[in-house]
């Protein structure tokens, strides 16, 4: 049935030739190249703001005078909030096919691994190691998770809020993925301890540093600090170390194919994060108007959390003298994740 | 060898349960030790008791149910396509959806925001699960629906309009009810916004018409793209609705809080009709060509969700637990649904204002007069000589149906609270704030700006309600401007640089499009601004006069 509604019959584009009958582009934002990408059109101008549409300003306010997004939920500061577009294009379905993808493929992995009984080949100190340590990590992946959500109400664009929630769903789902991992693999292991690790993040000396770092993000009311704080400080002076730096690396040499890919799945997450923040920063220390005090800010952040980093990566270090098997040293992993580190810093000219 | 073969039998896998694995995840929060979370987003409520999950679900089957989710909707896009779906569609309906679409992926993303904020207030870890959840589900509904609205641009016939979307999202006249709705999500006292207004309103009672009954009247039209999307976001919703139960338990603990919970649903109740239902309201009764006498009107929808549903099977109960629950609102709702037939009068509104759109709006004809009368006795008297003015003035260089004095139409004020115009004319209140004088649809909206939005309820310090900001009133931008000069200044102009981008017809020709020179030279006036202007006693009669309303003139 043709369109009853239309005067050339169709709805359909090309139907009719008029002024602006080709218009199929969205023209009210300026592509960061020469077209615009569909995570842009996705992505660019949805959470408005006075200085982009929003002509009447906000139209409702908290009881100290702000709107709804403020400049001011941050320290740093830009002269063009709105450039920053994420590096890593994330919109919902692209969002969806990749953590979907990683949540097939542990849960293939651990399904497999358990059907054959992996774990009887676990050395039995590397099982206490994974129910105290590895059980303790879930809750710093949870810490963090936890402030990005926070963080991603303040930013003042739609393109740095979204980064950064997309951020937050990453670190959610490995802090998931690593308590529903032991849950499982401890149903074959006997006298296995689910309740270790929370036991040992709270009590064990050795995280009370890491615990305290991430306690300090969690407490930062800057959202920018807390973005900053966890990929630019603590992803390679503590995540990096201890995921790579020892889970990933020693697993194997203590008899466990199982752990290595349901943790590398987070080094993935975080090369893309890495990738959008670092941009963002990039952008704010080389603004043409605010660039000195951004990197003012950015090495007070630097010296507050590399001082924790520091502090929870030595309180780690015993975990590297509990396998039985120990193919790399913690001044070798620590060496690899402090030129990760210093990579960053370069790169931001910090 | 067994009779039957169980596949089970040889798969099997020992697992943990949901409820198991719910719990596990539920324990991965903490109490600080070394540094406390910061309250930053202040709420007067109190939340003591640890809300519960109803939903407990993990991330691990989440995420790959919402892939396919997607995967069904992305697939009927391009069956749509295939299809030729547009050779089909009612323009009358597409149009309309330039100003559904600029609006909606606002509300959904600051829903993803506002989750942070009740995150932070709830104690226990259980439910931030469920936050969690919902805020991804949000950023997904956000960015789906600026997908939709790409794809309609890319393959309808006239793209105008959604290709400045978000731009005319900010500056529109219309907009600027739906930027109401979405900064009352993350605005304001944290769980009057994030809760009350949102989930336990917003989503329990209204998604109901915005997501299932837009669809059914889409798939009417021809769109079979609009209902695969949005029934997609609505299989969301039911996570979110929990989400709101659970902590309206939570807060129903502690009796200091019923108070502001009978000031916070009558607010978001009166609010969430009067915004959405005017806006709904007019797409579904107004954008259809469907005059099918059997399907049901938006007033019966109405009924059938809030009425029935909602307010029957949700608000009511709330009474056991000693919360006042204002039966009067919701009756007055229903009564100017229907015999104060508040969505007609919105969609009038919608129709005066057709040079500040950013889409096209189509006369109604005899064959939609006989279907309104059916539906809503007595329409024709009210309405009917206005379409038919509103078609004949739909010639280009006929005066505009805005400032055109032989139509009979009075401009309206502006609602301070809801932001919809005072249209039921005897129902507008006038009162002051901070000694200036504003303009209210209805005594509820007077109430939600002056007593609900203020520092104490009665006697009460909240010193966490939000307060009413900005330019409210759309009018006070362009006081004194000239309709053409204000349609350059909101871009609402073709790359020709001359031809409007709204159209009071669907004629897609050239000749037929107005340009600018056919609105110059009439001037855009603010009521409000006007109204203060005026001596006590001539904004007295000025009031007396509204308030008794007007006569459309017949049109020969």
């Amino acid at each position: 049935m043709p369109a009853t509604s239309s005067s050339v019959g169709s709805g359909a584009a090309g139907a009719a030739t008029f002024a602006d009958s080709d218009s199929r582009k969205y023209r009210y934002f300026e592509p960061r190249g020469k077209r615009a990408s569909h995570y842009e059109d996705m992505t660019v101008d949805v959470q408005p703001d006075p200085e982009r549409y929003l002509t009447q300003g906000w139209i409702i306010q908290f009881p100290n005078g702000e709107g709804a997004y403020d400049k001011s939920a941050t320290k740093a500061q830009s002269s063009n909030w709105h450039a920053f577009r994420a590096p890593d294009q994330e919109w919902e379905r692209t969002h969806y096919q990749r953590q979907s993808k990683i949540e097939s493929l542990i849960q293939g992995v651990i399904a497999n691994a358990r059907k054959f009984g992996v774990h009887k080949k676990f050395d039995k100190a590397w099982t206490k190691i994974l129910q105290a340590h590895l059980g303790a990590w879930k809750h710093a992946e949870f810490g963090l998770g936890t402030s990005l959500m926070q963080a991603q109400r303040y930013g003042y664009t739609q393109m740095i809020n979204n980064a950064t929630l997309t951020n937050s769903s990453y670190k959610l789902r490995l802090s998931q993925d690593i308590t529903l991992y032991l849950a499982e693999i401890g149903l074959d292991i006997d006298g296995w301890n689910d309740d270790l690790g929370k036991e040992t993040w709270l009590t064990d000396p050795a995280w009370q540093g890491t615990r305290e770092f991430v306690e300090s993000i969690m407490g930062a009311e800057d959202y920018l600090e807390q973005y900053f704080a966890i990929n630019m400080v603590f992803e390679p002076l503590v995540g990096e170390l201890f995921r790579s730096g020892f889970m990933v690396q020693v697993a194997a040499a203590n008899g466990d194919s199982v752990t290595p890919p349901v943790i590398s799945a987070a080094e993935a997450d975080y090369e893309r994060n890495l990738a959008n923040s670092i941009d963002l920063f990039h952008l704010l220390i080389t603004d043409e108007k605010h660039a000195a005090h951004n990197k003012k800010l950015f090495a007070g952040w630097i010296k507050k959390y590399s001082a924790l980093a520091k502090k929870a990566a030595t309180g780690l270090q015993p975990i590297w003298s509990q396998p039985h098997s120990k193919p790399i040293s913690f001044s070798d992993a620590q060496a690899q994740s402090v030129e990760r580190y210093e990579k960053i810093k370069g790169e931001l000219g910090l | 060898m067994a009779d039957t073969l169980t596949l089970n039998k040889i798969k099997n896998q020992r697992g943990i349960s949901v409820g198991e694995a719910a719990a596990k995840i539920a324990d991965l929060g903490w109490n600080p030790s070394y540094v406390q979370e910061a309250m930053t987003y202040p709420t007067d409520y109190k939340i003591k008791k640890i809300p519960k999950d109803p939903m407990k679900q993990v991330l691990r089957s989440y995420f790959p149910m919402e892939e396919e989710k997607d995967n069904r909707v992305y697939g009927a896009l391009d069956a749509a396509l295939r299809g030729d779906m547009f050779r089909n569609v009612e323009p009358r309906w597409i149009e309309w959806m330039k100003l559904f679409l600029a609006i909606i992926p606002f509300p959904e993303i600051s829903a993803a925001r506002s989750m942070a904020m009740v995150a932070r207030l709830t104690p226990g870890e259980e439910l931030r699960t469920g936050f969690t959840m919902q805020m991804v589900d949000e950023f997904r509904h956000s960015t789906i629906q600026m997908n939709l609205k790409k794809w309609y641009m890319e393959n309808y016939i006239d793209p105008a309009g959604f290709d400045i979307t978000e731009e005319a999202f900010g500056k529109c006249y219309a907009t600027t009810i739906g930027r109401q709705f979405g900064e009352g999500f993350l605005t304001g006292d944290a769980i009057t916004a994030a809760s009350i207004y949102l989930t336990i309103v917003a989503e329990t009672a209204f998604t109901n018409t915005l997501f299932v009954a837009m669809p059914s009247e889409a798939a009417r039209n021809g769109d079979y793209a609009l209902p695969t999307v949005f029934l997609s976001v609505q299989s969301d919703e039911s996570r979110h609705i929990g989400n709101g139960h659970s902590m309206l338990m939570s807060m129903l603990k502690e009796p200091d809080n019923y108070q502001l919970l009978e000031r916070d649903m009558k607010y978001a109740f009166w609010q969430n009709h009067a915004i959405v239902d005017a806006a709904i309201g007019t797409f579904i009764e107004y954008g259809t060509t469907n005059r099918d006498k059997d399907k049901e009107s938006y007033a019966e929808m109405w009924h059938r969700w809030i009425f029935e549903d909602y307010y029957r099977t949700y608000m009511l109960p709330l009474e056991k637990y000693g919360v006042k629950i204002h039966h009067d609102d919701v009756h007055e709702a229903w009564k100017r649904i229907t015999e104060k037939m508040y969505v007609h009068t919105v969609a009038q509104f919608f129709a005066v204002g057709w040079p500040v759109n950013f889409w096209r709006i189509e006369a109604q004809t005899e064959k939609d007069f006989e279907w309104f009368e059916h539906k809503y006795p007595g329409w024709y008297a009210k309405f009917g000589e206005f379409w038919k003015w509103y078609e004949k003035l739909s010639h280009k260089g006929s005066k505009v149906v805005t400032f055109n004095e032989e139509v009979g139409y009075v401009y309206p004020h502006r609602c301070w609270s809801c932001l919809v115009p005072c249209l039921i004319r005897e129902d507008m209140v006038v009162d002051e704030i901070d000694g200036q004088l504003h303009t209210f649809a209805h005594e509820n909206d007077r109430w939600t700006a002056v007593e609900a939005f203020a520092d104490e309820y009665q006697g009460r310090p909240t010193p966490a309600m939000g307060k009413f900001s900005g330019k409210r009133e759309w009018e006070t931008m362009y006081h004194g401007v000239d309709l053409a000069d204000a349609i350059v200044d909101l871009n609402f102009v073709r790359s020709d640089g001359k031809t409007l981008i709204p159209q009071p017809h669907l004629r897609f020709d050239d000749k037929e499009m107005w340009t600018l020179d056919d609105v110059r030279g009439h001037t855009l006036m603010s009521p409000l601004t006007l109204l203060r202007e005026m001596s006590p006693e001539d904004r007295k009669q000025h009031i007396a006069d509204y308030q008794a309303g007007f006569e459309i003139n017949p049109c020969n």
